[in-house]
């Protein structure tokens, strides 16, 4: 019988290594996969490459990982919010590396790894700053710049439903990053809200199929 | 002689946002930028469907929901809660910005710091050499939807115009913008330059044009009745 649930997060991110490149779902605070994170500071892991939307919020969270020094190198779309102190200072006293990635890149990027694609042509960004040197084409007569693959060893994503397989429904805009980032990581673990008994989701409605899900932790709503 | 700005007739920004609002047509699909655009939603006609579109992964936005009901797994780009309309549909964000960058959104609505004559757009950098840079979904707005409107405030604060030759602040993205709507007038991106359609009484097109520092041509229905 196969159980991907754990009892724990501390069991649940135990082999996450220094050095690790880590995809952390979430919108703001909405799908942020906050014990999942706390368990991870626990951990000690160094060293890190975080990949997700923000730059933390407040100072719990992804805030809280930053401030607790372990992360190397934020690769995100919006790093400046009003409540971004946290990497505020840090970025500031250059104790910080950030990759801005325009947030619709930054999404097709995890899927590409996630789909096995080699890379691809996008039209965002071509002709600012943000295309860097990269590759450029005219495709039809449209502009496009080369981007490439975000693969990771571990997403650490929330979901509001999952079973023993793996399977996971999102709440609301809560969905947003989890889907890409299960599919983008060679370890992907979710957070959900409840645990339910296989066959109790309906297959015609879910939305990340346990095959990109290897571990859950149940925690509290 | 440039006609005195304190003299004239500006709109305020809801009339600015009452004016966009009644470019768009029943049926489209919208995605309203943080910040100003955001307030055009406050006019789209009551009874006729307009579609929505929060790019962190929902169609069929609705108004902020009453005070105690605020439901933190759905919230607008700018992060705020919002409700979500009968018939609304929830998407993970790399669909979300297939919906713009596939050409599926008719419309955005974006607020600008400069728009150039060739209509590029420089919106998300302040070109200050301390700020921390933050793109979020600009870019890709600004390129994905079928039309990209501009609603911004003609000058600076400062008194420059925001519409220039050529923009001096970083680009969102090049020759993006279809239309600008200002506190002063609604004018076109063409392939010809840019074209006046609408402005405010008492100012001539020679004034407007000297006052933004760019050839404006005239392509108002009642041409030189206005002015």
């Amino acid at each position: 019988m196969i159980d991907k649930l754990v009892g724990s997060a501390a069991e649940a991110v135990a082999e996450v290594r220094d050095g690790a490149t880590i995809l952390v779902g979430g919108f703001g605070t909405a799908g942020m996969p906050i014990v999942l994170i706390d368990a991870l500071i626990a951990q000690g892991a160094k060293d890190l490459t975080i990949v997700s939307n923000n730059a933390g919020n407040g100072d719990t969270g992804l805030a809280a990982l930053l401030a607790s020094g372990r992360v190397r190198k934020v690769v995100c779309s919006f790093p400046r919010q009003t409540d971004s102190w946290v990497f505020d200072g840090l970025y500031r006293a250059g104790k910080i590396e950030l990759e801005v990635v325009p947030q619709g890149n930054l999404a097709e990027r995890i899927r590409a790894a996630g789909a096995g694609i080699g890379a691809f042509y996008c039209p965002t960004g071509y002709g600012t700053l943000l295309a860097g040197d990269r590759e450029t084409r005219r495709i039809n007569g449209r502009d496009y710049v080369l981007e490439f693959p975000i693969q990771a060893d571990v997403a650490l994503i929330k979901a509001y439903k999952g079973d023993r397989w793996g399977n996971l429904v999102y709440r609301k805009t809560a969905r947003n990053f989890g889907p890409v980032m299960a599919m983008a990581a060679q370890m992907t673990i979710a957070e959900v809200n409840e645990v339910v008994p296989l066959g109790a989701l309906d297959p015609e409605v879910i939305v990340t199929p346990g095959i990109f899900v290897e571990r859950l932790v149940r925690v509290a709503a | 002689m440039a006609a005195n700005l304190a003299n004239l007739k500006r709109l305020s920004r809801k009339q600015m946002a009452a004016r966009v609002a009644r470019d768009i047509p029943e049926g489209a699909y919208v995605n309203l930028g943080i910040g100003l655009p955001t307030l055009v939603a406050d006019f789209l006609p009551s009874g006729k469907d307009v579609f929505l579109h929060s790019e962190n992964g929902l169609l069929g936005m609705g108004p902020a929901p009453a005070k105690g009901a605020e439901d933190l797994d759905l919230i607008n780009a700018g992060k705020q809660p919002v409700t979500a309309l009968p018939g609304a549909a929830f998407f993970h964000h790399a669909d979300s910005f297939a919906m713009m960058r596939g050409g599926h959104l008719d419309i955005c609505v974006l607020g600008a710091f400069q728009v150039s004559v060739m209509g590029d757009l420089a919106n998300w950098h302040s070109g200050e050499k301390d700020a921390i840079p933050a793109v979020g979904g600009a870019m890709d707005l600004a390129i994905g939807a079928k039309r990209t409107f501009i609603m911004m405030e003609h000058f600076t604060k400062a008194g420059d115009s925001k519409i220039v030759p050529t923009c001096t602040y970083p680009l969102t993205a090049k020759a993006c913008v279809s239309r600008i709507y200002t506190d002063l007038a609604v004018i076109d991106v063409t392939r010809e330059g840019l074209v006046v359609r609408e402005m405010v009484e008492a100012l001539s097109l020679g004034e407007l044009a000297t006052l933004t520092g760019v050839a404006l041509a005239d392509g108002r229905s009642t041409a030189g009745s206005a002015g």
